[in-house]
């Protein structure tokens, strides 16, 4: 290895002198200017019109390259929460940011995954035409799906391990195929941040796992993910950060700080009976992180 | 047998009906596509049988009649298309009222005419030798605008159906598409009015369809089958309305449904087999 290059010691490697220009770091990808955070939710209110707001000064923070974990009961306002994210449903006040920039001009960096039931299984379209869906940028009459759109769908497919069955039509798949299918629509739009609404429901463990281990690989690469969830263990596994919902932010923090007793009979009301019998590690006395304030009247709603 | 087929044909009027049945055939079956897989079959007869409506005021007021039909059929349309989205009602007791309401606006309207009216009846029952020049060739213009309609916009067409909310989140313009989709069954609907007739219209939007989704399992696939089955169902109904002298709309319809049934019979042991053959148990080994 003689002409391999000597290492530099401290001594040889003279500081490298920068000009005031140079100071300046490589220009980042965009949302890293702007706090670290893939998604920023403030004084979010939203619901629909002539019934009371489905959410109420809703707080919450996705930084990159981390899951954070939505957990509430059903009626929490969890799709509520997605939909006005996404700009389904207009919101009554409050602010939405991903990537430091509104949703409307982050459309490319943001994927969608709705509830298995959102979407018509019967429709007749192969895996590959739905992923390809994923590739959509926009309106463009006669427009087709080029060559790299393909690419990035049959790769899409390959990683969520459904090759076999790429021309097989949707609906007869099961559930966890549908799932890996909904996702690697996700990933083939090639986007950073991931909304995922219920991706485990209906799923027993080991396809949970499976999909987990597909979503763990997405975030190693770099992606933010943002999962509704009623499923505690898994979110007690899978997530860095932990938002408890139900209309308002109950609390938000670590899984362990989080998910107590206390925070999770509030946020489920009563239909959380027994916390230590599914995790017990999660019902020590840590006082929650953030404990929002909450009304009682929501509770005995 | 070769006769048989092309003895009618030496008539005018069998040309111009091969015509236009083969333009309603493919306009039948490239919407007719959308009209079963989203489940829309009762908004298609409702689109048919308001056409009365506009069909009866033009033709009391010696207006252009398909035109008045094209109105009706779209202002329905559109109509069906407002209360999908902000009904207090449901969506079917929504489309059932607007039928209703349109058809009979057509009845009262002929109600006040004291002279028999055959030209109206031909549009009630379809009238296929009273298909004029231009009326084929405003079922060409339409039936061109149809399809150069679903070709330009097949990916959001297709995005909008399968997954509305989806589409959304990354831009397509989803009302605007659940509206077209309506009014495009309009339009296919006043394509075929003449030569079918509006008791009998929606029969060239679902049977073919419904026929080619039992064996083809793409959009594409089956709407290319689909009017491949509404040609050839047009085309021998016609030659027995011709050769038994019975009345056209009837034959073709009487037709496609036998090769729905034909098919569905078919196919009753294949509809197991695509579940039964995924190999789930090899895929996941757990989520089948």
């Amino acid at each position: 290895m003689t002409s391999a290059p000597p290492s530099p010691s401290a001594a040889e490697s003279a500081p490298t002198v920068l000009g005031d220009h140079e100071l300046a770091r490589e220009p980042l990808p965009p949302g890293h200017e702007h706090g670290e955070l893939a998604l920023e939710v403030r004084d979010l209110w939203a619901g629909y019109p002539g019934q009371p707001p489905a959410i109420e000064a809703v707080d919450l923070r996705v930084p990159l390259g981390e899951i954070v974990g939505l957990v509430g009961p059903n009626g929490a306002g969890k799709s509520t929460l997605f939909k006005s994210i996404l700009g389904l449903v207009e919101p009554i006040r409050g602010q939405v940011l991903a990537f430091g920039k509104p949703v409307r001009e982050a459309r490319a960096l943001i994927a969608y995954m709705p509830q298995l039931e959102d979407v018509d299984w019967n429709f007749p379209v192969s895996v590959t035409d739905v992923v390809l869906m994923g590739c959509y940028q926009r309106l463009r009459p006669f427009g087709g799906w080029s060559r790299a759109n393909r690419e990035a769908a049959a790769e899409a497919i390959e990683r969520v391990g459904l090759s076999r069955f790429a021309s097989r039509q949707v609906g007869e798949l099961s559930g966890g195929q549908r799932r890996r299918v909904l996702m690697a629509r996700s990933i083939a739009r090639g986007s950073r941040l991931l909304l995922l609404d219920e991706p485990f429901a209906g799923l027993d463990a080991a396809v949970q796992h499976d999909l987990l281990e597909i979503l763990d690989a997405l975030v190693q690469d770099g992606r933010s993910v943002l999962l509704a969830t009623h499923d505690l263990s898994c979110v007690a596994s899978c997530s860095d950060d932990v938002v408890c919902l139900n209309r308002r932010v109950i609390a938000s923090g670590s899984p362990a700080a989080v998910l107590t007793e206390d925070v999770l009979s509030r946020t489920f009301d009563r239909h959380l009976l027994q916390v230590a019998s599914f995790a017990p590690q999660f019902a020590s006395p840590h006082p929650p992180a953030q404990v929002a304030a909450y009304d009682e009247h929501i509770a005995g709603e | 047998m070769i006769d048989w087929i092309l003895d009618p044909y030496q008539f005018e009027f069998m040309r111009r009906a091969l015509l236009v049945l083969l333009v309603v055939s493919v306009v039948g079956g490239v919407v007719g596509t959308f009209v079963v897989h989203k489940g829309l079959a009762f908004s298609g007869d409702a689109l048919a049988h308001s056409t009365l409506a506009g069909v009866a005021i033009a033709f009391v007021n010696g207006a252009n009649v398909s035109l008045g039909a094209l109105i009706a059929a779209v202002a329905t349309a559109l109509g069906i298309g407002w209360t999908q989205r902000r009904g207090r009602v449901s969506y079917d007791t929504a489309i059932g009222i607007l039928f209703v309401a349109m058809f009979s606006l057509g009845i009262l309207v002929i109600s006040r005419r004291t002279s028999y009216t055959p030209d109206l009846f031909s549009f009630v029952f379809g009238n296929i030798l009273g298909v004029s020049q231009s009326d084929l060739l405003g079922a060409l213009l339409l039936g061109a605008a149809t399809l150069a309609f679903v070709a330009a916009f097949r990916r959001e067409l297709s995005m909008v159906a399968y997954d509305p909310s989806m589409a959304a989140t990354v831009g397509v313009p989803v009302r605007f598409f659940q509206y077209a989709l309506l009014v495009l069954i309009a339009v296919a609907v006043v394509v075929a009015l003449k030569a079918i007739g509006i008791v009998l219209v929606n029969a060239m939007l679902i049977v073919p369809a419904a026929t080619a989704s039992l064996v083809a399992r793409r959009i594409e696939q089956i709407m290319v089958l689909a009017v491949a089955l509404g040609a050839t169902s047009s085309v021998v109904g016609l030659h027995l309305s011709f050769h038994a002298n019975v009345a056209t709309s009837p034959a073709i319809v009487l037709v496609a449904c036998a090769a729905f049934a034909v098919t569905l019979a078919a196919t009753a042991r294949r509809r197991v087999a695509p579940t039964a053959a995924i190999p789930h148990a090899a895929a996941d080994g757990r989520d089948a």
